[in-house]
């Protein structure tokens, strides 16, 4: 099985993950807050945003695109191309917005978004699936090729 | 109204997501799910407003915020009255002519958890109802107040333990039946009402796009699953919800103009209401042989309410 090698930043703004999320310096404490805060999603011009992709949005810095919740996650996802028919069920019930599909093609995960709960693997068709959880430490190449093969349906 | 292709996942993933990743929902939660689907149907601009609840506490952790919409937050129970606000000041201004794009199509829509629909925020929600207004409604129902810890709601279903109605020796969980929110909402004269899932994305973004597109009060009712409060895996979010829609727990179907019942997915062989209860730990105890009689009562129940629907449907009143 020839593997290629995945770009963590596949499609990725050049400001996507970069906070933590709490306190951070500069932000005002809770007994400082005013009444009646309004966070602006992104910088300059907000129209049209329903026909443009996450690469081409001027995201602000209050927008939580540019925050990270990598930390949460035990286990991570890996995606096999080899494998993947672009059903896109991974894409309609994830529920971090982590899949990135382009031209109805799914291309990789978002892992600076991704939480790890594992609903992508639950709800992929293929056999065997193109999408399993592995230690979060784990490399990617390694684990594509510790991929496991096909199973047999076992007769009733 | 610019609506987007749903005819198959394909088509639908070309949409590009207005609700950002980084909110501090569980992970595996129903919720994100929802709005994510609301949100793809269409390409319209989004005026939202989210009743207290998770949605609202997780997509708007300072100095963040999950939306790429305009989206407000005010009080636990008035997103309703929010969003209808909201509304108006866009009709009259657009009467006037002074908005920056006079032709852009605005849709409202206001989310709430089931505490702030079918409990706190009902007021307020039947008080919009009645005015008649164009906005969509949608309730993301899992059963709880799971933002605050899990107490009982009046949509927490019989037998289920929360922290408010725990079971022990002398109680089952909760005793009171579960408010059939759709019909009251249809009893306001709402011209679209419907029960949707997560797991059936078809038949939902339809009903989505079908409550935006009809003017006037719209309500939708979705099932939530909650692995935090209902006590299961969280990579089971969508298991559950294909569970609670075959056991007809949760029956698909909308309501038009009061009177058109239509529904809207037919399980091909229903299963038990135990085996949904099964899979969650909040109906652990009734697997016990003393509270046998629960489980039996709540799938007479349920047979009965699908006996109702489909007699409705057929009479069309």
């Amino acid at each position: 099985m020839s593997v290629e090698s995945q770009d963590l930043n596949l499609c990725a703004n050049d400001k996507r993950g970069k906070h933590q999320l709490g306190a951070g310096a500069g932000l005002v404490g809770w007994d400082e807050v005013t009444q009646g805060i309004v966070l602006t999603s992104f910088d300059g011009d907000a129209s049209d945003i329903a026909h443009k992709k996450a690469e081409e949005r001027n995201y602000s810095e209050f927008n939580s695109y540019t925050a990270s919740v990598a930390s949460w996650r035990v286990q991570k996802p890996v995606f096999n191309r080899d494998i993947c028919i672009d059903c896109q069920n991974c894409w309609v019930w994830c529920p971090d917005t982590s899949i990135i599909s382009r031209d109805k093609q799914m291309l990789g995960i978002d892992y600076d978004h991704c939480k790890g709960c594992e609903v992508c693997v639950e709800v992929c068709p293929t056999n065997p699936k193109s999408l399993l959880m592995f230690n979060e430490h784990a490399d990617l190449d390694e684990s594509l090729a510790a991929w496991p093969e096909k199973k047999k349906k076992e007769k009733k | 109204m610019a609506i987007t292709s749903i005819k198959n996942l394909k088509e639908f993933s070309t949409n590009n997501d207005r609700f950002e990743g980084a909110h501090t929902l569980c992970p595996g939660c129903a919720h994100s799910m929802i709005v994510r689907e609301l949100m793809n149907c269409t390409d319209d601009n989004l005026v939202i407003a989210s009743n207290t609840g998770c949605l609202e506490v997780s997509t708007a952790v300072y100095p963040f915020t999950s939306w790429d919409t305009s989206w407000i937050h005010i009080g636990f129970e008035n997103a309703a009255t929010a969003v209808t606000a909201a509304q108006v000041m866009h009709k009259v201004r657009k009467k006037k002519g002074n908005l920056k794009d006079n032709d852009a199509p605005v849709k409202f829509v206001a989310f709430g958890g089931d505490g702030s629909t079918f409990d706190i925020g009902f007021q307020w929600l039947s008080g919009a109802m009645e005015r008649q207004h164009d906005f969509t409604y949608i309730c993301l129902d899992n059963e709880n107040y799971a933002n605050t810890g899990g107490q009982r709601s009046s949509a927490t279903p019989v037998g289920a333990t929360t922290s408010t109605s725990v079971a022990g020796t002398h109680s089952y969980g909760k005793k009171e039946k579960k408010k059939d929110i759709v019909a009251i909402m249809a009893a306001h004269g709402s011209p679209y009402v419907a029960q949707l899932a997560p797991n059936k994305w078809k038949s939902m973004a339809k009903g989505f796009q079908k409550a935006l597109e009809t003017e006037g009060p719209c309500f939708i009712n979705t099932v939530s699953p909650c692995c935090t409060e209902w006590k299961f895996d969280p990579k089971d979010t969508v298991g559950l919800a294909d569970l609670a829609t075959d056991s007809l727990m949760f029956p698909i179907y909308e309501i038009v103009n009061g009177h058109e019942l239509n529904i809207l997915y037919r399980p091909k062989n229903p299963i038990p209401v135990e085996e949904y209860m099964a899979a969650q730990g909040r109906y652990k105890h009734l697997f016990k042989p003393e509270y046998r009689h629960i489980i039996d009562q709540v799938q007479a129940d349920v047979d009965k309410t699908w006996e109702m629907l489909q007699r409705r449907e057929e009479a069309r009143i």
